[in-house]
């Protein structure tokens, strides 16, 4: 079988929606306010969230496969859309309670997460849309 | 006659949950989207107006007027907002996007100038899920 012996990167998109409220718990209401502005609102927004985790490596030569797709699909699902899917990131979960849900953090957590389950020659990024228009990448 | 779309976008907190019914029915019907400690969207909003180019100016209705009426009426009171708990025109009723589409005709409609006339509202909740309004009533 012929093979390929340099890098590629391979893509998998995901969706989940949450409600968030950036607050630091060390501010009062009004620095909170001053600093976050509505995103600080006590009663909580929320968001569609679009996530593409990225996965970098040398193809296998039997299969072809940087990573199987599916089982990459199922390590998001497991890892990612259980816990936040439809949840208040503030207050359903447990990575929030003393770190503010920001893109930047929640982007930290879910490479925290796959990276755990993703085999560890692999490259691993995440990038986290919060808006069409606002997203982060980690690591950066 | 002209027909002249304005897209806005806000983001927020909601539930689905009738409050009438126990924690397992809400649970049956709605599902996650009942989740008590809210869950959130990026909602897109598309309204559509219509009726005849003015003759001096070409304009069925001044874009950024329309805009502004918009933001003013709507936007305002929605964005990073909780539906549930944070928004007049919605209390008594449920968070869906059926609802609010209509909620968000009855809001505009009193502020649109003579001759022109409000056609739709479309209103994406996600990429995949939207609802469009025109202004039926029941019976009629």
């Amino acid at each position: 079988m012929k093979q390929v012996n340099q890098k590629v990167a391979v893509f998998r998109k995901e969706h989940f929606n949450a409600a968030h409220r950036i607050f630091n718990p060390a501010w009062d209401d009004r620095k909170n306010a001053e600093v976050f502005g509505k995103c600080s609102n006590p009663h909580y927004h929320g968001h569609n969230y679009e996530l593409i985790v990225k996965v970098v490596g040398v193809p296998d030569p039997e299969t072809g496969y940087v990573i199987d797709m599916k089982l990459l699909s199922r390590i998001t699902a497991e890892e990612v859309l259980e816990r936040f899917d439809h949840r208040n990131l503030n207050l359903d979960t447990e990575f929030f309670k003393d770190f503010n849900p920001t893109a930047e953090h929640i982007a930290v957590v879910i490479y925290d997460l796959l990276r755990a389950r993703i085999d560890p020659a692999l490259e691993l990024q995440v990038r986290l849309y919060e808006t069409e228009r606002n997203f982060v990448e980690y690591p950066a | 006659m002209v027909y002249l779309t304005r897209v806005e976008h806000f983001n927020a907190a909601h539930k689905l949950y009738n409050p009438q019914w126990s924690r397992e029915k809400n649970d049956a019907v709605f599902g996650k989207c009942a989740n008590e400690n809210w869950h959130g969207h990026n909602y897109d909003l598309y309204v559509t107006i219509k009726g005849e180019p003015d003759h001096e100016t070409g304009f069925l209705f001044d874009a950024k007027r329309l805009s502004a009426i918009i933001r003013d009426t709507v936007i305002e009171k929605l964005d990073h907002r909780n539906l549930n708990v944070e928004v007049d025109f919605l209390q008594g009723k449920m968070c869906s996007t059926e609802n609010l589409a209509i909620g968000i005709w009855d809001q505009l409609q009193p502020h649109l100038p003579e001759g022109v006339r409000l056609h739709g509202i479309k209103l994406y909740e996600t990429p995949r899920i939207f609802v469009e309004y025109f202004g039926e009533k029941k019976g009629g």
